[in-house]
């Protein structure tokens, strides 16, 4: 499903490379997460996954697409296909959960009809049935991110990528977002989630890559923060 | 659907922003309305060269004590240079009558003229106006004549003020156009800043690179094309307030400029500005978006 080869990448304004001859295999379905100190490039391989940036060295294949020599008119094409979820929620304060939910399907011209039929859908599926009409400050942080992953989610991606989901969130409500994704990992999407959280890391034993001065130190399948 | 939210989009940028908006428009507008003045004005002297053309000619007088000799003399010299199309004499009774047939309105002003003192001339059609100055020279020096003109070179003197008035108004038309352009470049920023939530979710969900910045490109056109529409109305008021109205006498020497003239500015001027406007909000938004 994903394939990091060789993948170095050096900002410009920076004294050395954030992410360096990076190897990584990711099979469909796997359930991955990304654990390193801050400033590791956990973020940078996440950023370079999305084409937000692009690699100055090495290949990254996502799918049958090579990302590395995908065209700028194509990105939004290939973003389509995976689902992003951040810290900070990233959810449009003057729409309603629904509607921060139906706006990633109106601009991308899924018509009407499908977000009517779908949102409420995917809502329930994260558990907001009932919370539909409430707006971003109405709603706990736990919830917002729920919205947010139902956003994600929405188009049914093959790949969902997760920044540090759980970055702004209590222990409890974090382990509700796990489970959420757990949910989603079990319907045959492949997950690669970074985060800082030991506990859930320990506690959902799942394959552990970590990373340190851009470097990969520790692969481990079902492995443990450490 | 989605017509419908970029359109939403469009009135609430220009809503949001409404002083930058009107400042737009007015610069636009200004702008428009100059560039629409110099293009009547190019027009213009179209219309008027074509109005006189036909019946400009050189005119040749004669002196007060010529001979009929030389004066049949000079007639056949003019009628055979090849440069002439027709001549045509005339008397010192005919320039009498000529003139008080310009002049009937001014009754005073004929009084002063004495009938003795208009000199005869020959009229002379050329095959090509532009070639008078050869004509004027071979016949100035000439015994038995006073004076050559040619009409030409009176008209081109409206001209050279129409050229003036024209370059005049391209300038401004310019340096107007250039503070829009800065305007729109300035609003299509404010725009990109207030929208930088909906923009980034648009491109991380993966909303077509077009559809993300029609809303923009649709703030700066819209507001080109009412820049526009001001322009027009200004161009057709100056038309009926001013050349019809207050300096109508002085446009009666020559054509008026028409109202088909005036009406075809107005897809010319909207064509115009919605396309520098559109180029102008979308390289704007190369430096501003990263896609
Ligand atoms: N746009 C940029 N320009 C220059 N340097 C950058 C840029 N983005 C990140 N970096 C640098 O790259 C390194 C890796 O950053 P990255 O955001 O990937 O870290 P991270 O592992 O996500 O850290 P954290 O756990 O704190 O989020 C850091 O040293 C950072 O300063
Ligand atoms: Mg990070």
């Amino acid at each position: 499903m994903i394939q990091l080869e060789g993948v170095t990448k050096h900002y410009p304004r920076s004294n050395r490379p954030s992410v360096e001859d990076i190897n990584v295999f990711i099979d469909k379905g796997e359930f991955v997460f990304f654990i390193g100190p801050t400033g590791a490039g956990k973020s940078t391989i996440i950023k370079l996954l999305l084409r937000e940036e692009v690699p100055d060295k090495g290949k990254i294949a996502v799918g049958d697409i090579d990302v590395t020599k995908l065209r700028r008119w194509k990105v939004p094409a290939y973003r389509r296909s995976i689902g992003c979820v951040f810290q900070d929620f990233r959810l449009l304060p003057n729409r309603t959960a629904a509607e921060n939910v139906a706006f990633a399907l109106e601009v991308i011209g899924k018509p009407r009809s499908v977000a009517r039929r779908v949102v409420p859908e995917v809502l329930e599926l994260v558990g907001l049935g009932g919370k539909e009409h409430r707006y971003p400050h109405e709603l706990s942080g736990g919830e917002q991110q729920r919205v947010a992953v139902a956003r994600a989610f929405v188009n049914r991606p093959l790949l969902l990528l997760a920044d540090e989901p759980t970055g702004n969130l209590d222990p409890d409500t974090s382990i509700e977002i796990m489970r959420l994704l757990d949910r989603i990992s079990r319907t045959g999407t492949t997950i690669v989630m970074v985060t800082h959280d030991s506990n859930i890391v320990n506690q959902m034993r799942r394959r552990v890559i970590e990373v340190e001065n851009g470097q990969i130190v520790r692969d481990q399948s079902r492995g443990v923060y450490g | 659907m989605r017509a419908k939210y970029v359109m939403s989009e469009v009135f609430l940028g220009l809503w949001r922003n409404i002083s930058m908006t009107i400042a737009m428009i007015i610069t636009m507008a200004v702008s428009l309305t100059m560039l629409g003045s110099a293009l009547l004005l190019y027009n213009q002297v179209d219309v008027i060269e074509e109005y006189y053309q036909t019946s400009l000619e050189v005119v040749i007088y004669l002196d007060p004590e010529i001979d009929e000799e030389t004066t049949a003399q000079i007639e056949s010299e003019l009628n055979q240079s090849e440069l002439v199309a027709r001549t045509e004499f005339e008397s010192k009774d005919d320039a009498w009558d000529r003139f008080q047939d310009t002049f009937k309105d001014s009754p005073d002003l004929v009084k002063t003229v004495n009938a003795d003192q208009l000199p005869a001339a020959f009229r002379v059609k050329m095959e090509d106006i532009d070639k008078a100055p050869e004509l004027i020279a071979q016949f100035q020096e000439r015994d038995g004549v006073y004076q050559a003109t040619n009409q030409k070179q009176i008209l081109q003197q409206v001209f050279d003020i129409l050229g003036g008035a024209q370059k005049l108004t391209l300038v401004v038309a310019l340096v107007q156009g250039v503070a829009a352009l800065m305007l729109i470049a300035n609003t299509i920023q404010v725009a990109a800043y207030s929208r930088r939530r909906e923009v980034a979710i648009m491109k991380l969900v993966g909303a077509p690179n077009w559809f993300v910045q029609a809303p923009f490109v649709l703030e700066a056109v819209f507001a080109g094309i009412i820049g526009a529409l001001f322009a027009f109305g200004t161009l057709v008021a100056a038309k009926f307030l001013v050349i019809d109205g207050q300096f109508e006498n002085l446009f009666s020497l020559m054509p008026k400029i028409e109202m088909s003239a005036v009406l075809m500015l107005l897809p010319i001027l909207a064509g115009i500005s919605a396309v520098i406007s559109a180029v102008t909000a979308w390289i704007t938004l190369r430096f501003n978006i990263k896609v």
